[in-house]
């Protein structure tokens, strides 16, 4: 199993950002989710997100709603969602589900920590989840041997960065701009100051995400950021091509692009 | 106290400092509420926290919201001792809170009037909105047409089918209308719009929450700007019958008309307090919006409360004939209400709701809306339990023009 550290450390040995790249479970289908993984780690990329379909998602942008909404018509429940770690985590990538709170409050979080260890994941993302409810997951995910990685915006006071920053381990996740998940024409100018801001609170890698689709994008991302984070453009592709293994083509296309920018560094 | 000729004090806004009263700092009531929301949003949640706390401890707000509400809203709105209604309710005395008969034809407009006058304090120039009705959509339209400010509303596209004349009354008052076409295509996804609007917008917007539900401190802030209705129906009940009524009655699906009725009256202890689900076309039937009576402890839509979820916290599309009950969800306050026992809720199912509506409407000469009609069918039921020595308050939240296409269809009109 590779951890987020390992991960981490490697990237900064290389002089290079890591390439984290999100999917959501069950999309195209199941068997489709593993395979598109295993191609985007094939292409270079370090870290795969799974994402954890839920009803209610209210910070993704169209794209992945649409992804999700796929996802949950396909019958995906959270068996399929921890069998997708077990397969993408076999592929040597850090693996980590990211996902919405609610799914977790109802599994369960001791349980949902523990199944998640022992299908081979190393954490979770839950953008929904503040410092101030977080404390027994971040529990729970202790005991299981899981990081736990939150968000925080360019809005973010000094004193919310420090509080969130506290209860991460991995890394912490900067959204690059106030919105949804979404490809964008330029990455918001506010993500390096908010990078910058975030580190005088953490000795944590600090990963960039929201509306990174571009090679030339991820590299200037890269400049200032220890991991580049990508969703909505690789979804797209899955989206638009005319069946699986086009889509996985496509997208691996693109992650060789990001992941040359990672290397460039702008 | 209020200036003479006011209605309205800084006590009316702020509680009575007793069980009910505010949540903890972290918008905590009991284990429910709080705030599940992106970190994005959480400054500009502490911003309306921050601007409200000043705002209902400011002599010329609360002089500012008052004057809207007499004015512009036609507050206090009156009671009505329904006599040939009662009849059907077990001889009980059954005595309606007519806010069918403030401006826009529902008691949304108090809740706007307030948070539209909140969106001038906080130097934002546009708000947005969901709707579900179309009740808080209209509601919001009218304020901000009042009061100057650019408005969005979010709107499911099948409520904007059921409910095409507030649509077409939001348009007329200058509003702009979102259908949303994801999910369920009603009341829970147009909150999930407008939620990805403001978190897009926060700079210039404020996200002007319809329901006492919500990341803190929408559900505070909302039942506050309810809590007149209880406040005056309250005194208006001492003032008709010499005493406090043995039950207050009111219909759920968010919870603010209900949370603004029983907030007065959680402090007295006699007073029981009912509130009713929609219970669609029965529980067994798996199409209702029975949250508090068969939903489970979840997150929804920002906060911690009872949520109509399946094992694994998806969210179960709910279902009612009443397009402003039609929600998955409920204000944190009423399911600490539920489970500290001092309320206690049911459900009425579409076809008890319409008989109660046509009922009202044959025997007094007044169409409530549907929504309403759920508190009504209650009542009915709960006066046969009580017998002709209770009096039952009921809070007749809205009008139901905007039903008549519902109507006409049920009714074969």
């Amino acid at each position: 199993m590779t951890t987020l550290q390992t991960v981490f450390a490697k990237a900064k040995a290389d002089n290079r950002a890591a390439l984290v790249a999100y999917l959501p479970a069950g999309f195209p289908t199941k068997d489709g989710a593993v395979a598109a993984a295993a191609a985007l780690v094939e292409a270079g990329c370090d870290v795969i997100e799974i994402g954890l379909p839920y009803s209610d998602p209210l910070m993704d942008g169209p794209t992945i709603q649409d992804a999700v909404h796929r996802a949950l018509v396909n019958g995906t429940r959270i068996a399929d969602v921890l069998r997708t770690v077990e397969g993408v985590a076999a592929t040597g990538a850090a693996t980590l589900v990211m996902t919405y709170w609610n799914p977790i409050d109802r599994y369960g979080a001791d349980r949902f920590a523990r199944d998640l260890a022992n299908a081979g994941g190393v954490g979770t993302i839950t953008p929904d989840l503040t410092p101030e409810e977080s404390g027994p997951w971040r529990e729970a995910s202790a005991d299981a041997g899981i990081d736990t990685v939150f968000l925080v915006a360019p809005s973010s006071t000094d004193e919310r960065i420090a509080a969130v920053a506290a209860c991460c381990t991995g890394f912490v996740y900067a959204a690059s701009l106030m919105g949804v998940t979404g490809a964008r024409e330029s990455v918001n100018v506010a993500a390096e100051g908010l990078v910058e801001r975030t580190r005088a609170h953490t000795d944590l890698p600090v990963c960039v995400g929201l509306g990174v689709g571009t090679g030339a994008q991820a590299a200037e991302v890269a400049r200032y950021a220890d991991g580049v984070i990508v969703g909505s453009a690789f979804i797209r592709r899955l989206l638009d091509a005319p069946d699986e293994a086009a889509g996985r083509a496509s997208i691996q296309k693109l992650a060789r692009d990001m992941a040359e920018g990672v290397r460039a560094r702008g | 106290m209020a200036n003479e000729g006011t209605i309205l004090t800084a006590a009316d806004l702020a509680g009575n400092g007793v069980h009910g009263d505010d949540p903890d700092v972290h918008g905590k009531f009991g284990i429910f509420g709080g705030r599940f929301v992106p970190e994005a949003l959480i400054p500009a949640l502490d911003e309306v926290a921050r601007t409200y706390a000043e705002a209902r401890a400011d002599a010329r707000f609360l002089r500012e919201f008052d004057h809207l509400l007499r004015t512009y809203a036609g507050r206090p709105t009156t009671l009505t001792d329904v006599r040939r209604f009662s009849e059907q309710a077990g001889g009980a005395r059954v005595i309606l809170k007519r806010e069918d008969l403030t401006h826009t034809g529902a008691h949304k407009i108090n809740n706007v009037l307030g948070q539209a006058l909140l969106t001038k304090r906080l130097g934002k120039k546009r708000v947005i909105a969901e709707t579900g009705a179309g009740q808080h959509g209209v509601a919001t339209a009218t304020a901000a047409a009042l009061l100057g400010l650019e408005c969005v509303i979010y709107m499911g596209a099948v409520d904007c089918e059921r409910q095409a004349l507030n649509v077409a009354r939001m348009k007329l008052l200058g509003a702009t209308v979102v259908p949303v076409h994801n999910g369920s295509k009603t009341l829970k996804d147009a909150i999930n719009e407008a939620f990805r609007d403001w978190v897009t917008n926060v700079d210039t917007t404020h996200y002007l929450f319809g329901t006492v539900a919500g990341p803190h401190p929408f559900p505070e802030i909302v039942r506050d700007f309810a809590r007149i209705i209880g406040v005056e129906a309250r005194r208006q009940m001492l003032e008709l019958t010499g005493a406090l009524p043995t039950a207050v009655c009111a219909a759920v699906g968010g919870g603010s008309n209900a949370i603004g009725i029983f907030h007065a009256f959680v402090g007295d202890e006699g007073v029981q307090l009912h509130g009713y689900e929609a219970a669609g076309r029965g529980l067994d039937s798996g199409e209702h919006a029975l949250t508090l009576t068969a939903g489970t402890v979840g997150v929804l839509h920002g906060s911690r409360t009872y949520v109509l979820q399946d094992e694994e916290g998806q969210t179960i599309e709910s279902h009612s004939i009443s397009a402003g009950l039609d929600y998955p969800g409920v204000g944190p306050e009423h399911a600490w209400l539920k489970d500290s026992g001092r309320a206690t809720y049911h459900g009425v199912t579409d076809d008890a709701a319409m008989a109660a509506f046509s009922l009202l409407a044959r025997t007094e000469g007044i169409i409530p809306a549907i929504e309403s009609s759920h508190a009504l069918a209650g009542a009915l039921e709960l006066g046969r339990e009580l017998g002709p020595e209770a009096t039952i308050l009921v809070n007749l939240s809205g009008r139901g023009d905007k039903d008549m296409g519902t109507a006409m269809k049920y009714f074969n009109l």
